[in-house]
């Protein structure tokens, strides 16, 4: 009883936020509300048990991905009357992706999921059962390949970013902060012992 | 707390939810004023230690010793007025130094006192406390972007550069300690750490990781010499310049929860939380110098604690690129070595690993 009404009401405040990420005008307000989103879909997975997914959701998503977007949202400066002139123009494109991923999700719901009753109540654990323990279990044993390659991926994707960025500007001036960090005081000081003046 | 609850009268007729959330929050409470109140003494003890250093005495005027001093500053910062500048994010404005409190102190729920009191005993206690300190940092990014001023927006924009970085080096450096502990619970990780003195705790064979989860331990709570994030000497305070009042003193005590939060944290996982160094010597018999408990795990939260004031009187500010260097470039470094080491010293059962 107290996880149904726990599980619509979350759900309720999920679809909330979510309209909100689209609806707001200010993107630090979009940002915000996905926040929300994020920390109540954690909050969804608590209900089904998976504490590892839920909690590693928000270390990811809030605490890292999340700040790093609104850094970007607030330093840009974004022209809201710009963004939207193409709005019409693309809007046909939106409609149709839209209508693809409803359709998507109808199929999975409706057609697919047919025998199983909508409510499934998953079965509940004792409280000494890790999520952890159990997601790592399978992650390093069944899939591991899959787990390594998705690791050399992003580890790609990683080098590729910071490839991109770094490049040499001619005419930069650059401090080397290894050669500031390296310097000892005998290099920058000279100490002279010197009789005092005596009239 | 329990059995003090179940003799009101007419307790034990109210639905069984409503006791355990009574229970829940008869064992919040006391922890929450514990907390305000160390809080309150750790910028009296600031103030004291920081002018002992520097040759001077420090607050002395208020209550004997000056110890009614940090009563006199609370009463002062909520009889001011709290100023929302024109033009600012009024909502934003507010919130922001709710959501730097909250985390700093809802992440206490997981902190085991002693071997038996802890409020929540969750699986995942270690991923919670690091997905908590990760999300304070809303709170000072938006109270910059809402100010509505160019210095808070700075230090908001310092601020989450640095957290961000220094986050990996610390949740690498909490990779280690599970890879000692075999747990992601609090108390299993110091329980890991039982069975013998002071070398049976982590630190020892931990001893690099230890030293970068505490130093970005500092940073992540914007204290000297990683106060960047208000460096008074570059933009005037930074992140809270416009705070006054009450939603200034908010963010006061959401940073000094943190540091105590922090140093908590180091002596859990790295000195053994509530275990006595003196385990096990004869020469102290069964005094309770050796026996674990909440004495010893106060006595190790508050050594850390000193470093932090000690450090804010020595080092000078870092500076902002300094930082940057120091996060990616050293301590991930540092830290990803040392994971490969300790899986070395687990595969061949070196050390504390030996079977």
């Amino acid at each position: 009883m107290i996880g149904h009404i726990l599980f619509f009401s979350l759900a309720a405040v999920l679809l909330g936020a979510a309209i909100g990420v689209i609806t707001s005008r200010n993107p630090v307000f979009s940002a915000m509300f996905l926040v929300l989103a994020f920390f109540i879909s954690a909050g969804l997975w608590l209900l089904l048990e998976a504490e590892f997914l839920a909690i590693v959701l928000v270390l990811v998503y809030v605490g890292a991905v999340m700040v790093l977007f609104l850094f970007v949202v607030m330093m840009l400066d974004i022209n809201l009357a710009k963004l939207r002139e193409g709005f019409a123009r693309y809007a046909p494109v939106g409609v149709v992706l839209s209508l693809v991923i409803v359709a998507l999700l109808a199929n999975v719901f409706w057609f697919r999921a047919q025998d199983t009753p909508l409510m499934l109540t998953p079965e509940l654990r004792s409280a000494d059962v890790s999520n952890t323990r159990e997601l790592g279990s399978v992650l390093y044993t069944e899939h591991v390949y899959a787990f390594e390659l998705a690791a050399v991926i992003l580890l790609v994707a990683i080098v590729a970013a910071i490839t991109l960025t770094m490049r040499r500007r001619p005419g930069l001036k650059a401090q080397n902060v290894a050669r500031q960090v390296a310097v000892r005081r005998q290099d920058r000081v000279r100490l002279v012992k010197m009789d005092a003046d005596k009239e | 707390m329990e059995a003090l609850l179940n003799a009101l009268p007419g307790w034990t007729l109210l639905p069984e939810t409503v006791q355990t959330v009574g229970v829940i929050v008869a064992q919040i409470v006391p922890i929450l004023i514990a907390l305000t109140l160390c809080v309150a003494y750790l910028t009296y003890a600031e103030r004291k230690v920081i002018g002992y250093i520097q040759n001077r005495i420090g607050p002395n005027r208020v209550g004997y010793k000056g110890l009614l001093q940090p009563f006199a500053d609370v009463l002062k910062l909520m009889l001011k007025e709290v100023v929302v500048p024109t033009n600012s994010n009024r909502f934003l404005f507010v919130i922001a130094p709710l959501l730097a409190i909250i985390p700093a102190f809802a992440t206490w729920a997981v902190i085991p006192f002693t071997d038996s009191f802890v409020l929540a005993d969750i699986n995942a206690g270690l991923l919670y406390v690091l997905a908590l300190t990760s999300v304070g940092v809303y709170g000072v990014i938006l109270a910059g972007w809402a100010s509505n001023s160019k210095y808070a927006f700075l230090g908001a924009m310092r601020s989450a550069a640095q957290i961000v970085a220094y986050e990996i080096a610390m949740g690498f450096a909490l990779v280690g300690v599970l890879m000692a502990a075999g747990s992601l619970n609090l108390s299993e990780i110091v329980r890991a750490q039982a069975g013998g003195t002071l070398m049976s705790w982590f630190w020892l064979p931990l001893l690099p990781l230890f030293v970068v989860y505490f130093i970005s331990g500092i940073a992540e709570t914007n204290r000297a010499p990683f106060d960047v994030a208000e460096g008074e000497s570059e933009i005037v305070a930074g992140f809270h310049v416009e705070y006054s009042g009450m939603a200034f003193a908010v963010f006061f005590l959401a940073e000094y929860a943190n540091m105590i939060l922090i140093s908590a944290l180091t002596a859990l996982f790295f000195l053994g939380g509530w275990l006595s160094p003196f385990a096990g010597l004869p020469v102290l018999g069964d005094t309770f110098l050796a026996e674990s408990g909440f004495f010893w795990f106060a006595l190790k939260t508050a050594l850390f604690l000193f470093c932090f004031l000690w450090f804010r009187a020595t080092f000078p500010r870092y500076r902002y690129d300094q930082i940057m260097r120091l996060g990616w470039k050293v301590f991930i470094p540092v830290t990803i070595i040392w994971i490969f080491v300790l899986g070395g010293m687990v595969y061949l059962e070196i050390g504390p690993w030996a079977r």
